[in-house]
């Protein structure tokens, strides 16, 4: 048999997105120890995100929330095989920099710790490892992707357990993809204008009727329902932030919500696992936040 | 003639569109009644872990070793690759597979994130041009057994692609890549077998 020899390319797009695509139709659970990680990967996670603190208390506790200890991260990679995420503040390059050198397997720039930058996004060209952003709506998402974001996750309000923002951010993007595949070839350069978007990028999401990356659905997602109607929305998969581990029984709740996600158009099923879970975790009404205290307003 | 993909979590639907591109009938399998619909498999990338678990969950498992005795054609890509594997080392906790393909196949072979890569692979069995092939956290075919045979290898000679009989494997993607001739020499598979499942 003829050997290979020519040369392997790392850190190409279609590398970086291709981790996304094999996340698809899986959760994705934040967790603070190697013991929450081991349970997760357990109970069906694709991958984990490793942090600090889950949002919930990040909101409950204050103070400037940054980029995980590496030997908490470090302690998370070693306990498990399946990918670890670690989140990065917004436009903190050099954060991203040190969780490149601990070869986690995605960054997340994330709007639920502190900014470290108002006004310019890390440039996720620069790395390697492929960053997964938050977004509200469409233009934000196509702004990340153009900065190189490999994976899209709307952003939701993480630390509530009220899945309400999640929805309008789900339906929002999905709607503007909609509208930009009605349009005519005219009409998108000035629907580019409004978007801030490349007006390539903008032509081949008319065209495709579909982001050219994954979009995963995060932020107040804390049952097998609310993980089922964000997959029926139109969703690639979800992240469970504090939902899980903030939760009366997390390793019932991590087992249900993988069912749920794979059985989203199943009611009887998602009727099933949501059976005997024990408390959800406590939540907030995202209309009682003031609006300082809403993340999702975060990043632009 | 109906052709399933695996449809528990990972990147079924890039399988489906090529399967559907190549003009078969495809069916998502997530049960066992769906399964006996189909006379081929295709077990997609993703997570083996997952798969594995969902599959057992979800009374699939037992099933589709049956019709993988039975001589149901299967390709497996990544993921589905340490599914049809007979050893799996390096799983999580309590991991089993299918099983079918008399192979030793190492999850994770090449490391984090940072190692996955893309390059061209030769594929005598396809002809020219080689294969471009993505490597995702991919797993490597460490042994194998000697009813397999070793369809591609890396620069440093680890087997990265097989077939045995009606089963074929890749720790590479060629779903994602506009890489059809996986797929066809498959669906060539799946005709010359003229598998019937239970329920036909």
């Amino acid at each position: 048999m003829t050997e290979t020899t020519s040369a392997e390319q790392f850190g190409s797009s279609r590398v970086k997105r291709g981790l996304a695509e094999m996340l698809k139709g899986g959760v994705i659970m934040d967790v603070v120890t190697a013991e929450q990680a081991r349970i997760a990967e357990d109970a069906g996670a694709v991958a984990v995100m490793a942090l600090e603190r889950v949002p919930a208390d990040i909101r409950s506790q204050g103070g400037v929330a940054r980029m995980s200890d590496p030997d908490l991260i470090d302690s998370i990679i070693a306990e498990v095989s399946i990918p670890v995420m670690a989140k990065a503040r917004i436009g903190h390059f050099v954060e991203a920099q040190v969780l490149e050198a601990l070869k986690v397997d995605y960054i997340d720039e994330s709007e639920v710790l502190s900014p470290a930058d108002y006004v310019n996004h890390i440039d996720k060209w620069n790395f390697q490892t492929p960053f997964v952003c938050g977004a509200t709506n469409l233009g934000e998402a196509l702004r990340r992707i153009t900065e190189g974001a490999a994976m899209i996750r709307s952003k939701g309000e993480a630390g509530t357990g009220d899945v309400s923002e999640a929805t309008k951010h789900i339906r929002t993007i999905r709607g503007e993809i909609a509208r930009l595949s009605a349009l005519s070839k005219d009409e998108l350069y000035v629907a580019a204008k409004e978007l801030q978007a490349p007006y390539e990028l903008v032509a081949e999401i008319a065209a495709t009727g579909k982001l050219p990356v994954v979009l995963f659905v995060a932020g107040g997602v804390s049952t097998p329902a609310d993980a089922a109607m964000m997959m029926q929305l139109g969703a690639d998969g979800v992240f469970v932030g504090s939902g899980i581990f903030k939760s009366g029984n997390p390793q019932a709740r991590a087992n249900a919500i993988v069912k749920a996600v794979t059985f989203y158009d199943d009611p009887s099923v998602v009727a099933a696992v949501s059976r005997g879970l024990g408390e959800a975790m406590v939540g907030i009404n995202v209309s009682d936040l003031a609006a300082p205290h809403r993340l999702s307003e975060r990043g632009w | 003639m109906t052709v399933g993909v695996l449809a528990l979590q990972g990147d079924f639907r890039e399988h489906a569109a090529v399967l559907a591109a190549l003009g078969a009938e495809v069916e998502l399998v997530r049960r066992p009644e769906e399964l006996a619909r189909v006379s081929g498999l295709v077990i997609p990338g993703g997570e083996s872990s997952v798969m594995d678990k969902l599959s057992r969950a979800f009374g699939l498992a037992e099933p589709l070793r049956d019709a993988v005795h039975a001589g149901l054609p299967v390709y497996g890509t990544c993921a589905g690759l340490i599914m049809l594997a007979d050893t799996v080392l390096d799983g999580i906790a309590g991991q089993q597979s299918i099983g079918g393909l008399d192979i030793s196949v190492r999850r994770n072979a090449f490391g984090s994130q940072a190692e996955s890569f893309e390059t061209e692979l030769d594929v005598p069995v396809l002809g020219a041009p080689p294969v471009h092939a993505v490597f995702i956290r991919a797993p490597v075919v460490e042994v194998v057994g000697p009813r397999a045979t070793a369809l591609a290898r890396l620069a440093d000679g680890r087997c990265v692609a097989v077939q045995q009989g009606n089963l074929l494997g890749t720790s590479f993607h060629p779903e994602i890549t506009g890489e059809h001739r996986f797929h066809e020499h498959f669906l060539r598979m799946v005709s010359d077998a003229k598998f019937r499942g239970a329920a036909s």
